[in-house]
């Protein structure tokens, strides 16, 4: 990928004018987001920049104001969808990881496969243990997430979202909860995923990661879109004086 | 007579006693039905009350707190005289079994709700909102993800308000029900001796010790691992 809005094919994600307040704050103010498939956005920003809202409008965690968003031809804000059938296409992983307590890793796994996809107990069992054999959990798959590191836990619910085969990604935050030392093995996943081909938005702070994986970097702030591209430009030579400050800001650290 | 032996003849007063177990023991199973009966449909209707609540809509909400603020207000006692003196005055007749049971039922529905409610809330909103990214729907997450971890954090204080509303079957005794307190009240009364009170002390512990044992042995039971 060589710049922003990609052309062809036509994008998987295509958000459009996308606005959402809380009371009277907007935290995003018409903001366009369009994702290629198999490609790899990175959204950055200061906190409060509206990163986080845009990603969790991206499956209707949040309802915009306004605006419109396609997923996969999907209509997401029309009434006439069936949320609940756009949300399998479309995998989440949250900053805390939020495995379901009372259940094995095997057991998060498993419940939407049998739910949602209507899988008898025997699939989705064994689609369960590929999808955490995959992030590399085969030994604590009958592990409850309290006897699991954050780490782990993290790979669980990745493992629980790319079950279900989404056609996209979305990972808000995913290492931000982590000890340091957790931080790769998770990352690891992820480029693994991205080597699949899998489809991805992700908002973090893992500015290495961005540089090393990213096909585009959206830099947000107050809202807005600012400026978006490749990583060597965005992190190189970047045209806004706010993404100026903002990566000098986090390059200290 | 010395002292001891006067309380010994007062309240373990064996011929009394075996006079008056058979009626007392009548009363404890009248005691285990009603209490069962209380226990079934205030749970239930309680737990169905808190489901309810969650749907979020504003106006049955205002509806189920103020049911819930009522009968959690209101002493057991006087619901159970009101609906067994009033309503017949309304034209419909009730027995004492009946509005013991009715009115217990409502106490501990309101209080169950009250506790089935606090815990879907203590469930982190994150729990609610990785279910629905996976594509489960509203009710599917509640039965599922929600309620059996909001459940295991209700155990302890939904067995402690089960028991102490349970115990108040007691206050039927004052509408003519025969339960355990009942019996044993008439029992002193026919006999002129309160040995059987003695005897409805006693049944009241054999009833309500394995309720304790069970309730803390439910505890162990649904903690998840750790």
């Amino acid at each position: 990928m060589t710049n922003a809005a990609p052309s062809s094919p036509r994008p998987i994600i295509d958000a459009h004018g996308l606005w959402k307040r809380f009371g009277n704050l907007a935290v995003l103010k018409g903001v366009d987001l369009r994702v290629a498939e198999r490609e790899l956005v990175f959204i950055i920003g200061p906190s409060g920049s509206g990163k986080s809202t845009l990603l969790r409008c991206l499956n209707r965690l949040e309802e915009p104001d306004d605006g419109s968003i396609h997923v996969d031809g999907i209509e997401l804000l029309s009434p006439k969808t069936d949320i609940n059938a756009a949300r399998r296409r479309i995998g989440m992983v949250f900053q805390s990881f939020n495995l379901y307590p009372h259940m094995t890793a095997r057991q998060n796994v498993m419940l939407a496969l049998r739910k949602v996809l209507g899988k008898d107990k025997a699939e989705a069992g064994e689609i369960a243990a590929r999808a955490l054999t995959r992030v590399g959990l085969a030994e604590r798959m009958e592990h409850y997430p309290a006897q699991l590191s954050g780490g782990q836990q993290q790979r669980v619910a990745i493992a629980r979202a790319i079950a279900l085969e989404p056609r996209v990604m979305l990972f808000d935050e995913p290492t931000s909860a982590l000890d340091p030392e957790l931080v790769g093995g998770v990352l690891n996943v992820m480029r693994e995923l991205r080597q699949d081909g899998m489809t991805m938005v992700v908002v973090s702070h893992e500015m290495a990661f961005a540089r090393a994986a990213a096909d585009r970097v959206v830099f947000m702030a107050d809202g807005e879109k600012l400026e978006e591209g490749p990583p060597a430009q965005i992190f190189g030579a970047p045209q806004h004086e706010r993404t100026r400050a903002f990566i000098r800001q986090i390059d200290r650290h | 007579m010395g002292g001891f032996e006067s309380f010994l003849f007062s309240f373990f007063n064996p011929k009394v006693m075996a006079t008056y177990l058979p009626m007392i023991a009548q009363g404890f199973g009248l005691t285990i039905v009603l209490a069962l009966l209380i226990v079934v449909s205030g749970l239930i209707s309680g737990l169905a009350l808190a489901v309810l609540r969650s749907f979020g809509l504003r106006v049955l909400n205002w509806g189920i707190i103020f049911v819930v603020d009522l009968f959690r207000a209101l002493p057991p006692l006087v619901i159970i005289v009101l609906l067994f003196f009033g309503l017949p005055a309304a034209g419909i007749s009730i027995s004492g079994f009946a509005a013991t049971w009715l009115s217990l039922s409502l106490v501990l529905m309101a209080f169950a709700e009250e506790i089935f409610w606090a815990g879907i809330t203590a469930v982190p909103k994150g729990q609610w909102e990785a279910a629905r990214s996976t594509g489960l729907t509203f009710l599917q997450t509640l039965r599922m993800v929600v309620l059996p971890q909001a459940l295991r954090i209700t155990i302890p204080p939904l067995t402690n308000r089960t028991i102490a509303i349970t115990k108040g079957t007691a206050l039927g005794s004052v509408v003519g029900v025969a339960e355990i307190l009942g019996a044993a009240q008439s029992g002193m009364a026919f006999s002129g001796n309160p040995s059987p009170l003695t005897l409805g002390a006693i049944a009241y512990l054999i009833l309500f010790i394995p309720v304790v044992a069970f309730g803390r042995w439910v505890e162990t039971r649904f903690a998840w691992k750790r």
